[in-house]
């Protein structure tokens, strides 16, 4: 398994001026050289960017909503309103050196083909997304017998956009399989706190609440 | 035929009151217009796409603000079909306040305490620009359709002649919708450097099949009109005030939409309960037509309609580039700001979506929003405050990126 082997620093967390306080904005701003030019896929209200561009990073995003793209323009930022699924291919190759994917993967209808766009347009890619083998999810379904919901995902299962759920294991394999690299790979707690990292992975698939992975193209691509 | 003498209006009469402007008014503003003016003599053509080369030629403008000492704060400003270089003062003609005063002003989106604001009549215009309504200098005689047809692109090489003469080299934004817009785009594709932001709002890379099917329809009404004689009515001290106005009518519904008509209109009558059993204007939308036609006939010239139309539909930006519409803003490092709105059905949000695509092919900096209004085309002149947020956001940021600072 492809994260057993892997030395993980940890990434310098410190608090912005800007006032972010969700730590996993932070985690991802942390991974991103400062002068780089960044796409924020599903960027939301744009909060993220702002993050970026306060660090000197030339960001770009994608919106599905209206209202968020519009919230995101009249902040000053340059977002277009479009779909990870279908707009992504209007990109050309290297376009960026990061894309990011924040808390989108699992909305998107194919996600393989946007990770291998992600990978296509960026030299590198951010991804986090909410763990489904995190042990309330597990706990919800074993005992509870509901498809879990929790503080950060609280739609019921009839009425919510993320469509595509997976655990941190289950992502990993998806890298291996279409030859992504694994540059960084950090899990956070419930708290937003890394999950020490010197535990096993599978330890990480138990207590991760969310996995964020900094990916690059593997060899031979 | 419409009969626009016998016009009853629903509008205050505010606006009624400006009636009145005569022919003779109108064909001296085109000579002599009430604006600043930019000549350009014979060692100084205008090369137009036709192939004539244009000498010599004026440039009719206004501006407002002040330039700043290192000339980085300037916004061009281009007009739509039927606006002209009055933008943020009383029109000379009509006495009405400037076409966007709403968006332009101390503390507005484009604010003249921060920017120097400047705004031309296209060429191929009637107030004050060479077109068919000026004095061909050759003959004596008004250019009518002696004068050669011109394109966007012949517009925009005229202001940037305009520019030149003004020592602007980098403007900090270009602005226009409709027809404005698609100077904006034509700007970014032929003067990339020129242009520090752009923001093309309420059109397209390239005139539609129907938006030219509704520009012949206003083209064959003003030359079916038997006071056209063939470009030449200035000379019998008449004007095609029919076809003209029925022209205008035909473009005001293409300006709007159903709900937007719905909305202000319904199924109302005008001044009436019952219908009279003719074809009077029975209803408030027909009597707004009307009006609309007649208003418009007053200021402006019937021929510079005519080729003024012709630009927008020869304008396809993609043909120009080999057919692919990236080739036009490769590498180009201008930032967009693309607007569209929910019910414009002339220029319709996938028109701008396309152009969105092929700035992302282009890794250009852009934003794109689509604005939620009903009412239609015409919804970038009106007062739509999501639209003024953005506007102030993109241009606040792009004076940031330029290094202004406020106040300028």
């Amino acid at each position: 398994m492809a994260l057993q082997d892997q030395t993980l620093p940890l990434p310098g967390i410190v608090p912005d001026r800007t006032g972010s306080d969700r730590t996993d904005h932070l985690l991802v701003a942390s991974m991103v050289e400062s002068g780089s030019r960044v796409l924020d896929v599903g960027c939301g209200d744009g909060e993220l960017l702002q993050l970026l561009e306060s660090r000197g990073i030339d960001g770009r995003g994608i919106e599905l909503s209206r209202e968020g793209v519009n919230r995101c323009v009249a902040k000053g930022l340059a977002v277009v309103q479009g779909d990870a699924d279908t707009d992504l291919v209007n990109y050309p190759d290297d376009a960026f050196d990061y894309v990011i994917l924040s808390q989108t993967l699992q909305a998107t209808r194919q996600p393989r083909m946007v990770l291998e766009n992600l990978l296509r347009i960026g030299r590198r890619a951010i991804v986090s997304f909410p763990n489904f083998g995190f042990w309330k999810m597990r706990l919800q379904l074993l005992i509870g017998g509901h498809m879990p919901r929790t503080e950060n995902l609280p739609a019921t299962w009839y009425d919510t956009a993320n469509i595509h759920f997976c655990t941190i294991k289950d992502f990993v394999e998806l890298c291996d399989e279409i030859n992504v690299k694994m540059e960084r790979s950090v899990a956070l707690d419930l708290y937003g706190r890394p999950v020490p990292l010197n535990l096993p992975w599978w330890v990480w698939n138990m207590f991760g609440e969310q996995g964020v992975f900094l990916l690059s193209r593997g060899a031979g691509k | 035929m419409v009969d626009v003498a016998s016009i009853t209006s629903p509008i205050p009469s505010p606006i009624l009151g400006s009636t009145g402007i005569s022919a003779d008014e109108r064909s001296h503003e085109a000579d002599h217009p009430h604006s600043l003016v930019a000549q350009f003599g014979a060692d100084q053509p205008l090369r137009l796409d036709c192939g004539v080369d244009l000498a010599p030629f004026q440039i009719a403008y206004q501006t407002y603000g002040t330039l700043n000492a290192d000339r980085s704060n300037a916004i061009l400003i281009c007009h739509a079909l039927t606006g002209d270089q009055h933008v943020f003062n009383v029109h000379p003609l009509t006495g009405k306040a400037g076409w966007w005063e709403i968006m332009i002003g101390p503390g507005r989106p484009i604010d003249t305490d921060k920017y120097f604001i400047i705004c031309s009549n296209v060429i191929g215009g009637c107030m004050g620009s060479t077109g068919p309504a000026s004095t061909n200098p050759a003959t004596g005689k008004l250019w009518g359709l002696d004068f050669p047809v011109i394109t966007i692109p012949d517009m925009v090489r005229a202001q940037a002649m305009l520019l030149d003469r003004l020592g602007i080299d980098t403007l900090l934004c270009v602005i226009g919708g409709s027809m404005g817009g698609m100077q904006v785009l034509q700007w970014t594709a032929a003067y990339p450097q020129r242009v520090f932001s752009a923001m093309p709002v309420a059109c397209a890379t390239r005139h539609s099949a129907q938006n030219i099917a509704f520009h012949e329809l206003g083209r064959q009404a003003v030359m079916a009109d038997p006071d056209w004689h063939h470009g030449r009515y200035f000379e019998r001290s008449t004007q095609p005030h029919r076809g003209l106005a029925v022209a205008r009518m035909a473009g005001h519904i293409t300006y709007l939409s159903d709900a937007a008509l719905h909305r202000k209109f319904g199924r109302r009558m005008q001044d009436r309960d019952l219908p009279t059993f003719s074809f009077d204007a029975d209803f408030q939308v027909e009597s707004y037509l009307r009006y609309q036609g007649s208003s418009f006939v007053e200021r402006f010239d019937a021929n510079s309609y005519l080729y003024l139309t012709r630009a927008m539909d020869y304008f396809d930006i993609a043909a120009d580039h080999q057919g692919v519409l990236a080739k036009a803003f490769a590498g180009i490092k201008t930032r967009f700001c693309v607007v569209s709105f929910t019910s414009d059905w002339l220029f319709p949000t996938s028109e701008s979506r396309a152009l969105v695509h092929a700035l992302n092919a282009s890794s250009a900096r852009v934003s794109f929003a689509e604005i939620e209004t009903d009412r239609g085309h015409d919804a970038f002149l009106l007062d739509v405050p999501e639209f003024f947020d953005i506007s102030r956001a993109f241009l606040e940021s792009a004076g940031k990126a330029r290094g202004l600072t406020s106040g300028a």
